[in-house]
C-alpha cells in the first residue's frame, strides 16, 4: 500500500517518498522553483520559459506569413518586416532550438538515464537557467527601445550591423549571455557523463540520448565561444568605433562571416544531435525492438559533431572565397551527410520486423524521419557548388533549414514531450487528441514549407518583403499552411496543459520502455533513485518485453 | 579514472621551469632583432608554444594528471588549429 | 525507507575533486577558444596587412611588454608554489606566495595603465582622429591590440579577484591541506591568463 497519489505498477518505489513536485521545500512558493538546484525542476523551468519564447517566435512567424500572403504591403512596413524576421530568428534559434532538448530533457533525464541523483554541478545548472532568462530579457528589451529591434537578420552581417541605427547591441549582448548559458550546460553534462555513471554503466551501456548529449556538449564548449567573441567584437565596434570588421576602417566583412559561421554551423548540430538522440530512444520502444546498430549510432553522433565543425563556409559560397576553399568545404559538406544518413538507415532498420505501436510520440518520431530526410537531402543539394550559386539566399534555403530545424528538431521536441510527459508530470494526456494535433502539424508543415522550395528554385529571394506576382501562388499556399500548423500547435499545447490538471494518473512505465527512467515512479522522487542501481543489462534489451507487457496489463 | 593525488611538484622543479621560461623569453626578444623574413613568425610561435607547453605540463600539472586531461587539451588545440587551417584555405588561395 | 535513510541522503556531502577539475578545464577551453577567435582574426589581418602591422608595431614599447611578460611568468611560478606549500601543510608560506602572485597581477595592471595612457596621450586610441588618419592596416592593428590586450587585462582583474578570495579562504581554513581543489582550479585559471600573454607578447610587440 502506498501513500502517494500516483499508482505504481510494481516498478517504482514503495511510496514513502513524495515525488519531486511535492518534496519537502527549502523555500516557499515560486522561490521553491526558481532557486531550486534539482535538475528536474530546472528542466521544467526551461520548458516553461522556452515554450513562452517559442510562442512569441511563432507569433512573429505568423505575422511574417500574413505579410507575405500577397505581393505588396499587407499588414506592415518593410522596415518592420526586417525587424520581425530578425527577432523571429534570434528567438527561435537562441531561445528555443539551441537550448531546446538539452536544457529541458537533457536536464530532466540525463542524470536519471545514467543512474545519478543529479548533474555534476547543480548550482551551475541553476545559474545556466538564470543566464537564459537574462539573455532572453536583454535580447527582447530591444522591442521597447527607441529605434526598435535590430533589422540585420539573426546573422548580423557586416557592414550593415555596424551601420544600422536600430538596437543591435542588446541583441548581441543577449546572444552573448545565452551563449554562456549554453556553454555551462554543455560543461555540466560532459562532466556528469564522465563522473556520475552508475556502477556497471559503461560507455556502451549508455542510452543513445546520453551519447547525443555528450557529442552536443563538446560542440557547445568548443564552438560557442567563437560566436561569443565575434558578437562581442561587433558590439565593441559599434560602441567604440574600434576597427575590427568595418571595411571603412580596414576591416574584412568576409572574416566576420567566417567567424560567425564557425560557430553557427556547428550550432545546427547542437540543435539536431539531441533530437536524433530522442528518436533513437523512441523508435525502439514503439517498435518493441532493440535499436539496430547501437555503436554506429553512438559513433555517428561523435562524427557529426566533428565533421559538422568543418563545413561552415558552405554558407559563404557566393561571397568570393578562393576556389580552393570552396571545393574543400563542399567536399566536407558531402562527408557530413554520411553519419546522418547512417542514423536514418539504422532507425528504419529498427522498424523492420518490429512490433510497431503508433502512439503519439511514435507519430512525431516518424514525422521527424520524413522531415529530416527531406531537410537533410536538400542540405546536400545546397552543398553542391553549382546549385548553391543558383539557390543561395532564396526561399529554398529557408525551406531547407525549417525542414531540419523545425520538421526535425521541433518535431523531435514534440516527440520527446509526448514520450516523457507521463514520467515528468505523473499524468497521461488524451492520446487521440495528441495524434490529431500531430496530423494537423504534419500537414500544415508540408503546406507551409514545401512551396518555399519551389518558389526558391524559381528565384524567390529570402528576407524579401515584396515579390513578383509569379510567386504569389506559392506564398499563398505557404501562409495557409502556417494557419493549419498553428492550429495543430494550439491543439497540442492545449491537450498537454489540460492533462496537467485533469489527466489520468500515469503509470511508471506506460510505454514499455527499458531505460532507467521507466523504473522510477511517475513522477520521480527528489533524489531520483532510492538506491543507485547497478547496471548489467544491454541498453534497449527488449527480450523481456513479454514480461513487461504482462505487468502493464 | 583517478588522478595521482599524491604527486606534489617540488619548488625546485618549478624554479627550474621558470628559469627556462625566462631564458626562452630572452631568446624570443633577441631573435626578433634579426630579419628572418617569413621564418620570424614561425620561430616566434614555436618559442611561445614551448613556453605554453611548459606552463601547461608543469605549472598546470598536466604531466602528472590522468591521461584524459591531456587528451582534452589536445582536442581543444586541435579544434583551434582546424579553424585556422580551414580559414586560411580561403585567404591563402585568393587569386 | 525511513527517516534515518532520508537524513543520510540529504546530509551526505557530494564531493568530487576530479569532477571539479574536469569542469574547470572545460571552462578554460572556452576561454582558449574565445581568445582563439581573436588570434584567428589577427592571423588573417596580419596576412593581409603584413607591412602595416610591422610599421604599427614600432609604436609599442618592447621593454614594457617584456617586463609584463616577466611579471606574469613569475606570478605563475609563485602561484604554483603557493599550491605546493599548502599541500605540504605550510599555510603561511602558501599565503605568502599567493600574496606575491596577487601583487604581481596588480603590477601588471599598473604597467598596462601607464602603457595605454602613453598611447592615449599620443592620440592613438579607438575612434580617435589621429588613428583614423593612419593607413587602414594600422587602424586594424590597433583595433586588435586594444581589444585583445584589453580583454586580457579584464581576465587579469578577474583572476586577481579570484585569488583574493582564495587568500581569505585559505586564511579561514575553508581551503586547506586536505581540500585544495579550489586553489588548484584558481591556479589553472591564472596560468591560462599567463599563456594568453605568452602569445600576445611576440605577436604584438616583436614584429620586425
Amino acid at each position: 500500500m502506498n501513500t502517494l497519489n500516483v499508482p505504481i505498477d510494481g516498478n517504482g518505489s514503495d511510496g514513502n517518498h513524495l515525488d519531486y513536485l511535492h518534496s519537502p521545500k527549502k523555500y516557499k512558493g515560486i522561490l521553491n522553483w526558481i532557486l531550486s538546484t534539482d535538475h528536474k525542476k530546472i528542466g521544467i523551468l526551461y520548458l516553461i520559459s522556452m515554450l513562452t519564447f517559442f510562442s512569441v517566435g511563432v507569433f512573429f512567424g505568423f505575422l511574417m506569413r500574413l505579410e507575405l500572403i500577397s505581393p505588396g504591403k499587407t499588414i506592415m512596413e518593410p522596415q518592420t518586416y526586417n525587424q520581425i524576421f530578425t527577432l523571429h530568428g534570434v528567438i527561435m534559434i537562441f531561445l528555443f532550438i539551441i537550448p531546446g532538448l538539452p536544457a529541458v530533457f537533457g536536464n530532466f533525464f540525463l542524470p536519471i538515464m545514467i543512474g545519478a541523483k543529479d548533474v555534476a554541478f547543480p548550482r551551475l545548472n541553476l545559474f545556466s537557467w538564470w543566464l537564459f532568462i537574462l539573455g532572453g530579457f536583454v535580447a527582447l528589451v530591444s522591442l521597447f527601445l527607441p529605434g526598435g529591434p535590430a533589422d540585420t537578420g539573426w546573422t548580423f552581417y557586416i557592414p550593415y550591423s555596424v551601420r544600422t541605427s536600430t538596437n543591435v547591441i542588446p541583441a548581441l549582448i543577449g546572444a552573448f549571455i545565452l551563449g554562456f548559458s549554453s556553454i555551462l550546460t554543455g560543461l555540466n553534462f560532459i562532466t556528469t557523463i564522465h563522473r556520475l555513471r552508475a556502477p556497471g554503466m559503461s560507455w556502451f551501456k549508455m542510452p543513445l540520448f546520453v551519447w547525443s548529449l555528450y557529442a552536443t556538449g563538446w560542440v557547445q564548449i568548443l564552438a560557442t565561444p567563437i560566436v561569443g567573441i565575434t558578437l562581442l567584437l561587433v558590439a565593441i565596434e559599434r560602441w567604440f568605433g574600434v576597427g575590427i570588421f568595418d571595411p571603412a576602417l580596414g576591416g574584412d566583412p568576409i572574416l566576420y562571416q567566417h567567424l560567425f559561421w564557425i560557430y553557427s554551423h556547428p550550432a545546427v548540430y547542437i540543435m539536431i544531435l539531441p533530437a536524433m538522440g530522442v528518436i533513437s530512444e523512441i523508435i525502439p520502444v514503439y517498435a518493441r525492438r532493440t535499436i539496430f546498430g547501437y555503436r554506429f549510432i553512438a559513433f555517428s553522433s561523435l562524427a557529426i559533431a566533428l565533421f559538422g565543425s568543418l563545413v561552415w563556409a558552405h554558407h559563404m559560397f557566393t561571397v568570393g572565397m578562393s576556389d580552393t576553399a570552396m571545393w574543400i568545404f563542399s567536399l566536407l559538406t558531402f562527408l557530413v551527410a554520411i553519419p546522418s544518413a547512417i542514423k536514418v538507415f539504422n532507425w528504419v532498420a529498427t522498424l523492420y520486423k518490429g512490433s510497431i505501436v503508433l502512439e503519439p510520440a511514435m507519430l512525431f518520431a516518424l514525422s521527424f524521419i520524413f522531415n529530416f530526410t527531406i531537410g537533410g537531402f536538400t542540405g546536400l543539394m545546397q552543398g553542391a557548388l553549382a546549385l548553391n550559386i543558383h539557390i543561395h539566399d532564396t526561399s529554398f534555403i529557408v525551406a531547407h533549414f525549417h525542414y531540419v530545424m523545425f520538421g526535425g528538431t521541433g518535431f523531435g521536441i514534440f516527440a520527446a514531450l509526448h514520450h516523457w510527459f507521463p514520467k515528468m508530470f505523473g499524468r497521461m494526456y488524451n492520446k487521440r487528441t495528441a495524434k490529431i494535433s500531430c496530423l494537423f502539424m504534419f500537414i500544415g508543415f508540408q503546406l507551409l514549407y514545401f512551396p518555399l522550395f519551389i518558389a526558391g528554385y524559381l528565384g524567390m529571394p529570402r528576407r524579401y518583403y515584396d515579390y513578383l506576382p509569379e510567386f504569389h501562388i506559392w506564398h499563398f499556399i505557404s501562409t495557409v499552411g502556417s494557419w493549419v500548423l498553428i492550429t495543430g500547435l494550439i491543439i497540442m499545447f492545449a491537450n498537454l496543459i489540460i492533462a496537467l490538471r485533469k489527466g489520468e494518473k500515469a503509470l511508471a512505465n506506460p510505454w514499455g520502455g527499458v531505460t532507467l527512467e521507466w523504473t522510477l515512479p511517475s513522477p520521480p522522487i527528489h533524489e531520483n533513485f532510492e538506491t543507485i542501481p547497478t547496471v548489467d543489462k544491454e541498453p534497449y534489451d527488449f527480450t523481456h518485453y513479454q514480461e513487461l507487457e504482462e505487468v502493464k496489463n | 579514472m583517478e588522478h595521482k593525488e599524491n604527486h606534489i611538484v617540488g619548488y625546485g622543479t618549478y624554479i627550474f621551469v621558470w628559469l627556462t621560461l625566462v631564458a626562452l623569453t630572452a631568446l624570443t626578444v633577441t631573435v626578433a632583432n634579426f630579419d628572418l623574413g617569413n621564418f620570424s613568425i614561425v620561430l616566434a610561435l614555436a618559442i611561445a608554444s614551448i613556453k605554453a607547453l611548459l606552463v601547461m605540463l608543469i605549472f598546470m600539472h598536466l604531466k602528472f594528471d590522468d591521461k584524459i586531461f591531456r587528451i582534452f587539451v589536445f582536442i581543444a588545440f586541435l579544434t583551434l588549429a582546424i579553424f585556422l587551417v580551414l580559414t586560411f584555405s580561403d585567404y591563402s588561395f585568393i587569386r | 525507507m525511513n527517516q534515518v535513510a532520508e537524513a543520510s541522503i540529504t546530509t551526505s556531502v557530494h564531493r568530487d575533486d576530479v569532477g571539479a577539475k574536469i569542469g574547470m578545464w572545460l571552462f578554460l577551453f572556452t576561454e582558449l577558444i574565445l581568445f582563439g577567435g581573436m588570434f584567428l582574426a589577427y592571423a588573417v589581418y596580419r596576412f593581409t596587412y603584413r607591412d602595416f602591422f610591422a610599421l604599427a608595431s614600432k609604436e609599442l614599447d618592447v621593454f614594457v611588454g617584456l617586463i609584463n611578460t616577466l611579471i606574469l611568468l613569475t606570478s605563475s611560478l609563485t602561484m604554483a608554489m603557493s599550491i605546493t606549500a599548502l599541500r605540504r601543510g605550510s599555510k603561511k608560506l602558501s599565503l605568502t606566495f599567493l600574496s606575491i602572485t596577487i601583487f604581481f597581477a596588480l603590477l601588471f595592471l599598473v604597467n598596462k595603465y601607464f602603457e595605454w595612457s602613453a598611447k592615449f596621450h599620443h592620440g592613438l586610441f579607438p575612434g580617435s582622429n589621429e588613428l583614423l588618419t593612419l593607413p587602414r592596416g594600422e587602424i586594424i592593428y590597433f583595433g586588435l591590440y586594444y581589444v585583445m590586450t584589453g580583454l586580457h587585462a579584464v581576465h587579469v582583474i578577474v583572476g586577481m579577484i579570484i585569488l583574493i578570495f582564495m587568500f581569505f579562504y585559505i586564511k579561514s581554513g575553508k581551503v586547506n591541506q586536505d581540500y585544495y581543489i579550489m586553489l588548484e582550479n584558481s591556479g589553472l585559471y591564472w596560468h591560462l591568463v599567463d599563456i594568453i600573454w605568452i602569445f600576445l607578447f611576440p605577436l604584438f610587440y616583436l614584429i620586425h
